[in-house]
């Protein structure tokens, strides 16, 4: 690593550390990615921090409390760059299943003593609370994606991230369609691609991890699915993952609870 | 009176975010806290009125280190709910990924967030700078634990194969025997390694545990198992919580569980002091290579521990791979009914249990999960209790860095336990 590195940091806000994770799985490449880059703040992976400010920082996790809330203005403050990784920090995450419940519900579900609890009414992805550089999609973000997108950074250049859907790469791996020839549930049409069409490769529908892709025509493959004979439930549980906090996903599971059908 | 405190505001190289603070007060140790200021992501609220069958894609994501320990935990709780059981080659399948995740797992902690404490690094990157060809072999243990679990579960974090009954789609003949050099090199670069852990210098530190791990008969415990305990207990999972009891207080930051009142000790310290006789005898070797007896009470030796476990799973991957004839179905059949179900399996750090009751419609009605590191939060301030009471002498710097390694002693994933812990928003 040359002084003149850039220099990176990782954050976590709430979620598993299994994007972050996706960084030390980067096994091949991890020693060349340390020369090419500072790590000056990743406390995951080092007990050694550099002070601010960086040239680029990762920002894992949802915004879930009030502490949170003003962390990340600190995050930005002191980031040339930032960028979301992964479905937590990019549209809420599973967590964001809150945002439709009433949350006193869920802590007294949990805890013996809710009053010992602070949390936020919602969990929000960084861009409802700062301006974002570049959002890395996916439950967890794929290892190679990271590394173009953090190398695109680096470069000063465009990350090549697609943007059409999971189809697409399905179709490229020349997997059968799941949906038309075993009559799965499947969310390929209207996931963004990235993980190669994994689900399909392991015979069972997509599930949409990696959230909408971006022109997701959620209510035509909802009737679909629906006139596959899945009931409202089951698509409105389809839509209400990891994602649910994404406009296309949540609208469309609202729509389903609301009993389009 | 004097008065002395060590604080380590963020705890680096564990997974999620904690923090330590011991308080000494002429003399005596008074207050010990490990603080969790992860916020809380309400799991067992979520799963509530969700289908049964995505239990393990959900509960995988309360941890991305262990998602497989979630998936196989689950899976085995609503089979109990349901009545079933699944057959050997698909419990040996399982038993395949669950190695992938505990040499994956272990590899990490071992050389990325253990080991740079006995070698003076802040990271195992640093630690690259001098020990090049450990660091460059431990990343390819870690990455041949990853590409199994890629192979059998379609990726590392969070695998898509998993269901309850078995799998989505069984892997091929050539795809797992295309996976094993890779796994047979890799136990060869594990025990190259065993002879600089076992050189590193270990605190005299033996503590009195109460040890509570899963036993499998002639297996050593992992995917399966009874409940066995360091005071002769042998009983079924079911009866998990008639003996754990878990309190949520306010200033312990945590839920603290406690085994018949006692804390315990879950992971590897437990799984091999109560389970050597099961281990391999290539297994055994590593562990008098690495100096280690039949049973171990000193934590700080838990990267021993851990690389004799690193060892066995390389060992039986290989050998699952080798005896695997095939199945005749990648799941059973689900007989969705309502009922109460069990379930614990040994996720890298210790024993993880869920439970579930599930209603006619297969929608769950109540969750609980009980990750290792809960269990573990009460033994970990009492080791860091006795451990600063007896170094009082030592400078603060010095005795709080040995603080720092007495917690990664337990690898504790902070994420697990979170959706248990009290959350406590103070940065100091």
């Amino acid at each position: 690593m040359s002084t003149s590195a850039p220099s990176l940091a990782v954050w976590k806000f709430a979620s598993c550390d299994g994007c972050q994770l996706s960084l030390l799985n980067c096994e091949k490449e991890l020693l060349a990615v340390a020369d090419a880059v500072q790590i000056a703040y990743f406390p995951e992976a080092t007990r050694g921090y550099i002070e601010g400010p960086y040239d680029i920082s990762l920002v894992e996790g949802s915004i879930t409390t009030g502490e949170d809330a003003r962390r990340i203005q600190e995050v930005r403050a002191v980031s040339k760059r930032v960028i979301t990784i992964g479905a937590c920090a990019t549209s809420g995450g599973i967590q964001a299943l809150r945002n439709s419940a009433d949350v006193r519900d869920f802590t007294e579900a949990v805890y013996a003593h809710p009053e010992y609890i602070s949390t936020l009414e919602r969990s929000t992805p960084i861009s409802a609370h700062i301006t974002v550089d570049f959002q890395l999609r996916g439950c967890p973000i794929d290892r190679a994606q990271l590394l173009e997108v953090v190398a695109a950074f680096v470069q000063g250049r465009q990350p090549r991230i697609p943007t059409y859907s999971v189809c697409v790469e399905c179709k490229r791996r020349g997997l059968t369609c799941v949906a038309v020839a075993k009559g799965m549930a499947c969310l390929g049409p209207v996931t963004q691609a990235g993980c190669g069409a994994l689900c399909p490769s392991f015979d069972r529908g997509c599930y949409g991890c990696f959230g909408p892709q971006d022109s997701a025509n959620t209510s035509s493959l909802a009737d679909r699915l629906a006139s596959a004979g899945m009931t409202s439930r089951d698509i409105q549980r389809l839509f209400s993952t990891y994602n649910v906090g994404s406009q296309a996903f949540g609208a469309q599971a609202q729509r389903e609870q609301g009993g389009a059908r | 009176m004097t008065r002395r405190t060590l604080a380590v505001n963020a705890l680096a190289r564990v997974e999620g975010e904690g923090g330590m603070f011991v308080q000494v007060r002429d003399g005596q140790v008074e207050a010990v806290t490990l603080d969790i200021f992860e916020p809380p992501r309400f799991f067992e609220a979520l799963l509530r009125g969700r289908d049964f069958s995505e239990a393990p894609d959900i509960t995988a994501r309360i941890c991305g280190i262990c998602p497989v320990a979630y998936q196989m935990s689950a899976c085995l709780a609503i089979e109990d709910a349901f009545g079933i059981e699944v057959p050997d080659e698909i419990r040996l399948m399982r038993r395949l990924l669950y190695c992938g995740e505990w040499i994956e797992s272990h590899a990490l902690h071992i050389f990325f967030l253990h080991a740079p404490d006995f070698l003076g690094f802040d990271s195992g990157i640093d630690m690259a700078r001098e020990h090049r060809e450990v660091v460059e072999a431990a990343l390819r243990i870690k990455a041949a634990g990853n590409d199994l679990m890629s192979v059998v579960g379609g990726r590392s974090v969070h695998p898509v194969n998993v269901k309850v009954g078995g799998f989505h789609r069984l892997p091929t003949v050539a795809e797992l025997q295309a996976i094993r050099p890779r796994l047979a090199a890799a136990l060869e670069d594990v025990l190259a390694a065993v002879p600089l852990l076992a050189g590193f210098e270990f605190p005299d530190f033996d503590q009195p545990y109460l040890y509570l791990a899963l036993g499998a008969g002639q297996d050593y415990p992992l995917e399966a198992g009874r409940l066995t305990t360091s005071t002769g207990s042998d009983m079924p999972v079911a009866e998990f919580g008639e003996h754990v009891v878990e309190e949520h207080v306010e200033h312990s930051n945590a839920l603290h569980a406690r085994y018949d009142g006692d804390p315990y000790v879950v992971g590897p310290l437990a799984r091999y002091s109560l389970h050597y006789d099961a281990l391999s005898p290539m297994a055994k070797q590593v562990a008098a290579a690495a100096g280690l007896s039949q049973k171990c009470r000193n934590p700080f030796r838990s990267i021993l521990v851990r690389a004799v476990e690193l060892a066995y799973a390389l060992e039986e991957a290989v050998r699952v791979i080798d005896d695997w004839q095939g199945a005749a179905a990648p799941a059973i059949e689900v007989p969705v009914r309502a009922g109460v179900g069990h379930g614990a399996t040994e996720a890298p750090r210790g024993l993880l249990y869920h439970r579930y009751r599930i209603a006619e419609d297969g929608s769950i009605g109540e969750a609980t999960i009980v990750p290792p590191t809960s269990q573990n939060q009460l033994a970990v301030e009492g080791d860091l209790r006795a451990f600063v009471q007896e170094r009082l002498e030592m400078p603060d710097e010095q005795l709080s860095y040995q603080c720092e390694t007495a917690i990664r002693n337990y690898d504790p994933c902070i994420s697990c336990a979170t959706h248990f812990l009290d959350l406590r928003v103070e940065r100091r």
